[in-house]
């Protein structure tokens, strides 16, 4: 019930949106955040109430199956379990934040583009909670529609190359994976009931489990993205309007980690081993290349970018390194990621519509004007670089932990990540608010409680979830344990299998 | 008291959020009463928590808070520890943590005939002082390896913070020192405060790497990060892993307590303001390292190749470090060089296994060093900011507080009897002896160059005709919260040698005073020892007393030096430098290690990375490999004709290719 209303009150507020008066601007926003407010409040018993709720057999809460063709053993098919609880979350969240980061940095077709995000909140959700293959299909493809609109519509200059380019790749990706699916739905006993499915995966010969994980996980690496399938991504976050950066790296990204986990290794256990070393090899790769790719940025929002494709290598990384440790970690990861990564791109936009820059050399030295946004911008820089007491750490720490258990020269090289990370995170915090004042920023408004209500507001929120994860992971190990547990026992016992 | 030690950490958690909320609305004043205060606390009920577990005959006590994270079989709780070594810890940082922020209340306020005007950010700098007790304090107290980590990264992110506190001044141009008229040595500039630290978190985490690997390497061997644990079955490891483990840990301990070669960023945080200086960069959380071993003395009794090499890293550091300091100008970094040079002394002590001897080293290094960088900055305050030594002079009748408690100090670290510094340093000179005497040899030269160069600096700034007149007659002495504490340390500096006074020398002349400090930390030292050890061969009475009476000689004669040199005839050191210039210039300019470092580390990694952002990334990848794929996609769908336009026609063609690929498998499969 619950899951079925988190998918349909974001689309019928579009829906609705659509016929407001399109000249009312403050009704539009006001509107849509309150759609959005209103599905982040229906999401929050998920977790409040995830113990008592009703298990599924197959061990999924707030489950709902409806038989949508029968014929085809096609079903709509939803769930919540420890994977995909936070990413709900987070998406509910995060999306509340995105319409209001965009209350006055958008002007121009706001119906459509306040829509737009709805539209998009729904198809990401809906990638999240799928237990179908088909159904997950046709929210993967449907989140990709709205997406490429928000940068070639409102993004900058080269919008339409970067929104070419994000379709291309992520479609290019994602046809192997089409034809996977029909593969996975003939082998399983024709059915795209994805537990079902998961039941018997041990049906399809090892050999061919081989290519059709191989399909899949093209589909998600290029999503991560994992090196060398990124380049796509720093152009797109150039281009994107602030919430569309937001939303991209807060949580579609996260549709590529979390499919990984979700789909790719329960149904083809048996390939896990054979793709294991690649996919660890390009995380460490990913993780040490991105950090030094950002080193040299001029344009802020780059740098992050190519932040998030060292970070997204560490969820990868957990993911893959054996065990419950590394898994569990890397869920907490993905959350993370989305809150320190939405927070940097929140901030960044708020300097962006002061300045219309982003180059680090128009800055400098403004810590003295912003005084509190610069509180801000270290906090969620030093989320970001993982400092303990705030949320990164705990992912990062205990992805490495794990990692280094099994593979010791994969977790050196990662560890050596946090290096570079410091690095390049704080070279970009001291060119924007260190060094003598450059007078261009004389002007900048401080995002104080009483200038910017709305502003101050959203970066309280984000830094205190930020704490409250970073001091009690528990909170969220709690519920991601048993998934984890039980994916790693599935891996476990396909290895023992093969290994006979 | 001690079920409450966590309140240690809660009330500079407290005095933080107030401080960094409220601070700018309440006005200085109270910030003035609120940072202090909350430092002041924390240390009576550390004081709560030493007389529990004296009472407890050193028992450890441990505080279970939260389970911080579990997975499986992995779980860190959030424990406090309060043992002999700990309660100690909580001590000293409490402690001189609070003479230290009633100092700062002063010092950063500028006095202007009658007008104060305090810092722009003076909250944020009590804000950051008092997170930076908090998570010394999570250090210290914590259980497990994962919370000493978490505690080990926090100091290191208020470090970076506050040596950056100005972070809107920027570096000081290229200057030269003067030998002779025309001859001049060319020294390099000084970092800005925002780049001093950067290159401290930097550096730092290069060490963290090791530390956490190390960490890593216990959890995968072990099973547990929890230190009673891991030491009850650290012996059931091979002693090639333990070895392993020991040397990584050493390596988070080389870049937190500035050993060679992760020294570097020490010097540039002097960058900071003098009571971080004070505070963090000698007082407190360099010795981490050296706390982090004691701590782990179970491990490094059974790897005893580390622990020489752990001996003898450090007293290379002290020389190397020590040499260095012997040509500084600058104040404070003259007590920079000698931090790092000391650390090294401790370094030495728990390499040599004496982990008793280099605590009691760096607790007396905490007085006496905390009191000379109060010094230094006492000077500075009354100076408008100049630490050039060379503009000083004749201080000493204008700053009576300042001279009489740096020149107390001085001779403390110098190791002149019978002040604290004496006894530590001579208690590990003993045991480094008892070790190899090349240790000793190494230890007793540096001895020799440390009292030497403490007494330059204060021959030169204090003594002698004024340099700069102007400066001189502006020059005053401070207020009370500024002399205060330095009085107290001063007298700490001068007594604190009674927790270890030397026993085997003076129960063997019939005086029967036990070492208060060992018996003190017995309960968490003594296991290890008697197990490992068995029973220690000790130094004779005779070489005992020689060892002694040798340091002493040598530290009166440095002394002695110096006032020959700085006081008696000026001409000769100028001399010296003109006849050893080339020397001069390598010590000056620090042995051009940062010069070097740039060269092979920091400049090729900025290349690599533009070459990756720039080449591999922009042109290889995306211009050659995505964008050349899509061109042949898009010349094939040309060539089958526009059935459609735009992206639309890639898609169906992608779908087309990879459909094809599939069932191609599936039917020669």
């Amino acid at each position: 019930m619950i899951i079925s209303a988190l998918l349909a009150v974001p689309l019928i507020g579009a829906i609705i949106l659509m016929f407001l008066p399109r000249e009312n601007k403050e009704l539009l926003k006001m509107f849509a955040v309150g759609v959005a407010t209103l599905n982040f409040i229906i999401s929050l018993p998920l977790y409040f109430m995830y113990d008592s709720a009703a298990v599924s057999p197959d061990g999924y809460r707030f489950a709902a199956q409806i038989a949508w063709i029968p014929s085809l053993s096609i079903s709509y098919h939803v769930g919540v379990d420890g994977l995909n609880l936070f990413l709900i979350l987070l998406t509910t969240f995060l999306t509340v934040i995105c319409i209001l980061s965009s209350w006055t940095a958008i002007e121009e077709q706001l119906t459509e583009y306040l829509a737009i995000m709805l539209f998009l909140e729904t198809a990401v959700i809906g990638v999240f909670v799928s237990l179908d293959l088909f159904l997950f299909y046709l929210f993967w493809e449907a989140s990709l529609i709205p997406m490429a609109i928000l940068i070639g519509r409102w993004g900058g200059k080269n919008r339409i190359y970067a929104a070419t380019k994000f379709i291309l790749y992520t479609m290019v990706g994602s046809a192997p994976m089409l034809v996977a699916m029909l593969a996975v739905y003939v082998w399983g006993g024709h059915t795209a009931d994805l537990p079902t499915l998961v039941a018997n995966a041990n049906v399809i010969p090892p050999d061919t489990q081989k290519w059709l994980f191989f399909a899949f996980a093209l589909a998600f690496a290029v999503k991560v993205p994992l090196f060398p399938l990124h380049t796509w991504l720093p152009s797109a976050h150039v281009e994107a309007p602030t919430a569309g950066s937001i939303i991209l790296a807060g949580v579609l990204l996260k549709m590529g980690t979390y499919s990984l986990m979700r789909y790719a290794m329960p149904l083809f256990p048996m390939a896990i081993a054979t793709w294991t070393p690649l996919l660890v090899s390009l995380s460490v790769i990913g993780i040490l290349y991105g950090a030094l790719v950002a080193l040299v940025q001029d344009d802020v929002k780059k740098l992050v970018a190519y932040s998030s494709v060292a970070h997204m290598g560490f969820i990868v990384l957990g993911m893959f390194s054996g065990g419950q440790i590394g898994m569990s970690a890397a869920v907490v990861q993905m959350v993370n990621h989305g809150l320190s990564t939405g927070m940097l791109f929140f901030l960044i936009g708020v300097l962006y519509e002061q300045r219309h820059t982003r180059e680090f050399s128009e800055y400098g030295g403004i810590w003295v004007k912003v005084p509190v946004f610069g509180v801000f911008l270290i906090l969620a820089t030093f989320s970001s670089v993982g400092l303990p007491g705030l949320n990164g750490f705990v992912g990062e720490f205990l992805v490495l932990l794990s990692t280094f258990s099994v593979n010791r020269t994969a977790a050196i090289f990662a560890t050596f990540g946090i290096v570079l990370g410091a690095w390049y995170l704080l070279t970009a915090v001291r060119k924007v608010l260190f060094g003598p004042l450059n007078t261009a920023n004389e002007n900048l408004i401080d995002m104080t409680f009483q200038n910017k209500p709305r502003e101050f507001c959203i970066s309280v929120a984000i830094i205190a979830l930020c704490f409250l994860i970073g001091l009690f992971p528990n909170l969220l190990f709690d519920k991601i344990n048993p998934a984890t547990a039980q994916l790693a026992t599935l891996i476990h016992a396909t290895t023992l299998i093969a290994g006979q | 008291m001690a079920n409450f030690i966590w309140l240690v950490i809660a009330l500079p958690v407290l005095g933080a959020l107030f401080n960094g909320i409220l601070g700018r609305r309440v006005g200085y004043q109270v910030v003035s009463m609120v940072g202090p205060a909350v430092v002041l606390a924390a240390f009576l009920v550390g004081v709560g928590a030493f007389i529990d577990v004296l009472n407890h005959q050193g028992e450890a006590i441990q505080v279970h808070l939260w389970t911080w994270a579990t997975i499986g079989n992995f779980n860190v709780p959030v424990t406090l520890l309060v043992d002999p070594v700990s309660a100690t810890m909580v001590l000293v940082v409490t402690g001189i943590g609070f003479l230290i922020h009633v100092y700062a209340t002063d010092y950063m306020v500028h006095h202007d005939h009658d007008h104060t005007h305090p810092d722009r950010d003076f909250a944020r700098f009590f804000t950051f002082l008092n997170i930076f007790i908090a998570s010394m304090l999570i250090l210290v107290l914590g259980n497990n390896y994962a919370l000493m980590f978490v505690g080990w990264e926090l100091v290191g992110a208020c470090s970076y913070l506050l040596i950056g506190f100005w972070y809107d001044r920027t570096e000081d141009p290229q200057r030269a020192i003067e030998i002779d008229g025309a001859e001049s040595v060319s020294i390099p500039s000084l970092l800005s405060p925002a780049a001093s630290g950067m290159k401290a978190f930097v550096v730092n985490r290069i060490g963290d790497v090791g530390f956490a690997l190390g960490i890593f390497l216990i959890w995968s061997t072990i099973g547990s990060l929890e230190f009673t644990t891991v030491f009850e079955k650290v012996h059931e490891l091979d002693h090639n892993t333990i070895s392993w483990i020991a040397l990584l840990l050493f390596v988070g301990a080389m870049g937190k307590s500035a050993q060679i070669p992760l020294y570097v960023w020490l010097p540039d945080a002097m960058a900071g303001p003098t009571p971080v200086s004070a505070l963090i960069h000698a007082a407190t959380m360099v010795t981490a390292g050296v706390y982090m071993i004691v701590r782990s003395h179970a491990i490094y009794n059974l790897a005893p190749e580390v622990s020489l090499f752990i001996a003898f890293v450090g007293a290379i550091t002290a020389f190397i470090a020590g040499t260095i300091a012997l040509v500084q100008v600058d104040l404070k970094r003259v007590l920079a060089y000698s931090t790092v040079s000391q650390l090294g002394y401790m370094f030495m002590a728990v390499g040599v296994g004496a982990y008793s001897s280099g605590m009691f080293h760096l607790v007396t290094h905490a007085f006496f060093k905390a009191c000379l960088f109060l010094g230094a900055g006492s000077v500075m305050h009354a100076l408008h900011d100049v630490i050039d030594i060379r503009r000083m002079g004749g201080l000493k009748d204008k700053m009576p507080h300042t001279y009489r408690t740096f020149f107390i100090a001085g001779l403390a670290l110098a190791g002149i009897p019978p002040m604290s510094g004496f006894f530590s340093k001579d208690e590990i000179m003993a045991k480094a002896f008892e070790a190899s005497p090349i240790l000793w040899g190494i230890g007793i030269v540096t001895a020799g160059m440390t009292a030497f160069y403490t007494f330059r600096a204060i021959f030169i700034a204090f003594h002698g005709e004024p340099r700069d007149h102007h400066l001189y007659e502006h020059a005053h002495e401070n207020r009370s919260a500024v002399t205060v504490p330095l009085w107290i340390l001063a007298a700490l500096a001068t007594f604190g040698g009674l927790l270890g006074l030397p026993a085997p020398i003076l129960n063997e002349l019939g005086i029967p005073i036990p070492h208060l400090l060992d018996n003190w930390l017995k309960p968490v030292l003594e296991i290890a020892h008697a197990a490992e050890h068995g029973e220690a061969h000790h130094l004779s009475f005779m070489t005992e007393v020689v060892l002694l009476l040798t340091s002493s000689v040598v530290a009166i004669g440095s002394v002695g030096l110096a006032y020959f040199f700085y006081v008696v005839n000026p001409e000769i050191p100028k001399n010296l430098a003109r006849t050893t210039r080339p020397l001069f210039a390598v010590l000056a300019n620090k042995y051009y290690v940062d010069e070097i470092y740039n060269s092979i580390i920091v400049q090729p990694a900025l290349n690599l990375s533009k070459t990756m952002a720039q080449g591999v990334d922009m042109v290889i990848i995306d211009k050659g490999i995505v964008d050349g794929v899509a061109k042949v996609i898009g010349m094939i769908g040309g060539l089958l004709g526009d059935l459609q336009s735009g992206y639309i026609r890639h898609y169906a063609l992608a779908t087309f290719i990879g459909a094809l690929l599939m069932v191609g498998y599936f039917f020669f499969r």
